[in-house]
C-alpha cells in the first residue's frame, strides 16, 4: 500500500513535515529530524547565512531524502516576502516557499491580506507556495484562486502547543479544500497531530513540540507514528461518535409490536 | 491615547510605590494560581512579599521562556563609536565635566573594530554613542550603519534620543533595533541625576519610544538604570510603558534590560541596592507578564550570575564587550563608560552557553529585510 502526498511535483512519503528551530544544537537537530523521517523541512531564511557555504544548520540538512523548504520568517509586508523568497531561489536552489508574513511579533499571527498579495506575485514568478494562514476557509479558497501550492492553516498560535483550537474552521476548510491541507502551528502533542490527521488533514508541521522536548529524537518517533496512526485511521473511516446513549427499550419499539 | 505620557501621568509614584510594599504572601500565592499574568499582578510578584517564591517563579519563567524561544541564546555585541558628550549625568564615565580625552572614531577605525568583532563570530552588533549631536548627529550614525551593513545581518544602535524623521532615516538605511532606556521614571529623581544637557529633558526622552513605534522600527529596547531610585517602581514603570507600546506599536518587538550601575568615572554610587536575588526575581516576573519579549543581559553582570541566568528567562547576551571607542583594537587604553564583570572571551562564553544545552544563535536577521 502506497499513500503518498503530492504536492507540486514533489511526492513524500511522510506527512510529517518538521521546522529547524529552536533545537539546543544543529547535531540534535539533525538527529530529530531524521529519526521523524520528515521529508519537507522549513528554515528560516534570517536564521542561515546564505552567503556562506558551511552554514551551520544547511550542512545539517543536507540528506538525499530532506528536501529545504525556506520560510520569510520576519517579513512584515508582502513587498518584503516577495524580496525573501526570490533571496532564497537564488542561494538555495529552490522555488519552494513557506510564505509566513506576521506583521505581529508577539503572537506571530499572519496577515492574510499580504499573504494573498504575495502569493499572487510569486506564484506568477513561478513559485511554489505554502501559505501560513488562520484557519480561515475563505481565504484558503481565495488563495487557491491564485494558483497556492496548499494551504497552511493554524491549529493555535505558533509555539504555544496549545492543539486544534481552531479544529471547527478546520473542519471547513478540510472539507472545501482542493489543495493539500496542512495543519500548521500549534500542535503540541503527538495527539494532537494524529487526531489532525483523523481530521482528514494532508499533513501537518511539528516544530517546537519536538526542539523544546527533553528528547527530541524519541519525540520525532512518537509524531511519525502519531501521524501515521491518525492517517491509517482517516482512511479507515472512523465510527461515528454517537450523541446519545443506545435504549434498551427504544422509544419507538412499540411500532414492532 | 495619543502617547505615553497621558498613561504615565495617571500613576503617581508613592502611590505605586506603597503598593508594591504592601503585599502580602496571600496575594503572592493568589497570583501564582492563575494562568495569565497582567500588570497588576505583576506588581505583586516584583514584590517584597514575592521574595520567598523565588524558586517558583523561576520554574515557572524557566517554561515559558523554552516555550517561545527555545534552546537557543541570542549573541550580540556592542560597539561604541564615540565618548563626546553634552551631558552631565552623574553615574557615568561620559559625562560632560569629567575630564577625560574625547574619542570619536573615523571610517577607517570604524571598520577595523568591525574586522576584529566579525572574526570573533558576531552578526548582531549594537553601536553606542554618548550624545553629541555637532559631532555625532544623525549624519554620523547613517554614514556608521552605511559602513558596517554589509558586515552584519542585524544592526541596532544606543545613543541620543531622537526625531521621528530621523530615525526614519537611519531605518532605511537598515537600522533594525533601538535601546532608549529611561533611566529612572522618578521625575525628580532623574532631574538630580541629568542636571545639564538635552538629556535633562525628562518628557523628551519619556516619548522616545513613541515617536520610534511611529517611524515604524523593527525593535525597541527598554529598561531602567538599578541604583538610580527604588528598583520596584521604575520595574513598575517600565512594565506599563511596555504593555503601552506593545498595543499601540503592535508590529514592534521590544526587548528589556537589566543595567544595573557600575564603578565607573562619575560620582555616584548605588542609593537603592537591588542584590542578585532582587535581579532574579525581576527577570521571572518580567518573563511572566510577557512570554515573548526578550530579556537581554550585558557583561555589566558576574560570571557565575550570567552562568546561572540564562536558565531563567534570559533570551540574548553580550560578551567580551568593550565600552570604550576603539576598545577593541584601535585604542584599547581609550576610558570605558562603565567596567565590565563578566571579562570572558567570546569563546569561553560560547562553551559555557552549550554546555548548559543552548544553541549560541549568530543570525536571526538579515538586513536586506530591514532596508528599503
Amino acid at each position: 500500500m502506497t499513500d503518498t502526498l503530492k504536492i507540486a511535483d514533489k511526492t513524500f512519503r511522510s506527512r510529517l513535515f518538521t521546522g529547524t528551530g529552536k533545537f539546543s544544537s544543529s547535531k540534535l537537530m539533525q538527529e530529530a529530524i531524521v529519526a521523524s523521517e520528515s521529508e519537507l523541512v522549513t528554515v528560516a531564511l534570517k536564521r542561515v547565512d546564505l552567503h556562506s557555504t558551511c552554514d551551520d544548520i544547511l550542512m545539517h540538512l543536507k540528506q538525499d531524502h530532506i528536501n529545504l523548504l525556506p520560510n520569510t520568517s520576519g517579513v512584515r509586508t508582502a513587498k518584503e516576502a516577495v524580496f525573501a523568497a526570490q533571496l532564497a531561489r537564488e542561494a538555495l536552489q529552490t522555488n519552494w516557499i513557506k510564505l509566513e508574513i506576521h506583521p505581529d511579533p508577539k503572537y506571530l499571527l499572519p496577515d492574510p491580506i499580504e499573504t494573498l498579495k504575495a502569493t499572487e506575485i510569486l506564484v506568477k514568478e513561478g513559485f511554489i507556495v505554502m501559505p501560513y494562514i488562520n484557519a480561515d476557509p475563505v481565504l484558503c479558497k481565495r488563495l487557491e484562486d491564485v494558483g497556492a501550492q496548499c494551504v497552511m492553516p493554524l491549529g493555535a498560535p505558533i509555539g504555544s502547543n496549545k492543539g486544534l483550537i481552531t479544529k471547527d474552521f478546520l473542519k471547513i476548510i478540510m472539507e472545501q479544500s482542493k489543495v493539500p491541507v496542512i495543519v500548521d502551528a500549534g500542535i503540541g502533542a503527538p495527539s494532537h497531530a494524529a487526531y489532525a490527521m483523523e481530521l482528514g488533514a494532508d499533513a501537518v508541521l511539528v516544530n517546537t513540540a519536538i526542539a523544546v522536548s527533553k528528547n527530541p529524537v524519541q519525540m520525532g518517533i512518537a509524531f511519525k507514528m502519531a501521524v501515521q496512526a491518525g492517517r491509517l485511521a482517516y482512511q479507515a473511516k472512523l465510527a461515528e461518535v454517537n450523541q446519545y446513549a443506545e435504549a434498551s427499550s427504544p422509544l419507538t419499539s412499540f411500532l414492532n409490536e | 491615547m495619543s502617547n505615553f505620557k497621558d498613561i504615565f501621568n495617571q500613576y503617581d509614584w508613592d502611590t505605586v510605590k506603597q503598593e508594591i510594599y504592601s503585599f502580602t504572601a496571600t496575594d503572592v500565592q493568589q497570583v501564582l494560581l492563575k494562568d495569565e499574568i497582567n500588570l497588576a499582578d505583576f506588581q505583586v510578584l516584583i514584590s517584597p512579599a514575592a521574595k520567598p517564591f523565588i524558586e517558583n517563579l523561576a520554574q515557572r519563567s524557566r517554561a515559558l521562556t523554552r516555550k517561545r524561544f527555545g534552546n537557543t541564546i541570542q549573541m550580540y555585541v556592542p560597539m561604541y563609536l564615540s565618548n563626546e558628550c553634552q551631558n552631565i549625568c552623574t553615574y557615568c564615565g561620559f559625562s560632560l565635566t569629567n575630564k577625560i580625552p574625547r574619542k570619536t572614531l573615523t571610517d577607517e577605525e570604524i571598520l577595523k573594530e568591525v574586522a576584529y568583532i566579525k572574526q570573533l563570530g558576531y552578526d548582531h552588533i549594537l553601536l553606542v554613542t554618548g550624545e553629541a549631536n555637532s559631532t555625532v548627529g544623525v549624519a554620523y550614525l547613517k554614514n556608521a550603519i552605511k559602513l558596517i551593513r554589509d558586515h552584519f545581518s542585524n544592526i541596532s544602535i544606543e545613543v541620543q534620543p531622537l526625531n521621528q524623521d530621523e530615525y526614519e532615516t537611519l531605518i532605511d538605511e537598515g537600522l533594525y533595533a533601538v535601546l532608549v532606556y529611561q533611566e529612572t521614571y522618578n521625575r525628580a529623581t532623574y532631574k538630580t541625576h541629568h542636571p545639564k544637557g538635552k538629556k535633562s529633558n525628562f518628557d523628551y526622552r519619556l516619548d522616545t519610544p513613541d515617536r520610534l513605534g511611529k517611524a515604524g522600527i523593527h525593535k525597541i529596547g527598554l529598561g531602567a538604570l538599578f541604583g538610580l531610585d527604588d528598583w520596584r517602581v521604575d520595574s513598575f514603570y517600565t512594565a506599563l510603558h511596555l504593555k503601552y507600546l506593545q498595543q499601540t506599536y503592535w508590529k514592534t518587538k521590544y526587548s528589556i534590560s537589566f543595567p544595573r550601575l557600575r564603578p565607573h568615572e562619575g560620582e555616584v554610587q548605588p542609593k537603592v541596592e537591588m542584590t542578585d536575588a532582587d535581579l532574579v526575581q525581576l527577570i521571572c516576573a518580567y518573563r511572566l507578564l510577557d512570554e515573548d519579549v526578550e530579556l537581554s543581559m550585558s557583561t555589566r553582570e558576574s560570571e557565575t550570575f550570567r552562568n546561572n541566568v540564562i536558565n531563567l528567562g534570559i533570551t540574548s547576551m553580550s560578551a567580551e564587550s568593550k565600552t570604550n571607542p576603539g576598545g577593541y583594537v584601535v585604542d584599547r587604553q581609550s576610558l570605558e563608560q562603565f567596567e565590565i564583570s563578566d571579562e570572558r572571551g567570546t569563546n569561553k562564553i560560547k562553551a559555557m552557553i552549550q554546555s548548559q544545552g543552548y544553541e549560541v544563535v549568530w543570525k536571526d536577521w538579515d538586513t536586506s529585510y530591514s532596508k528599503k
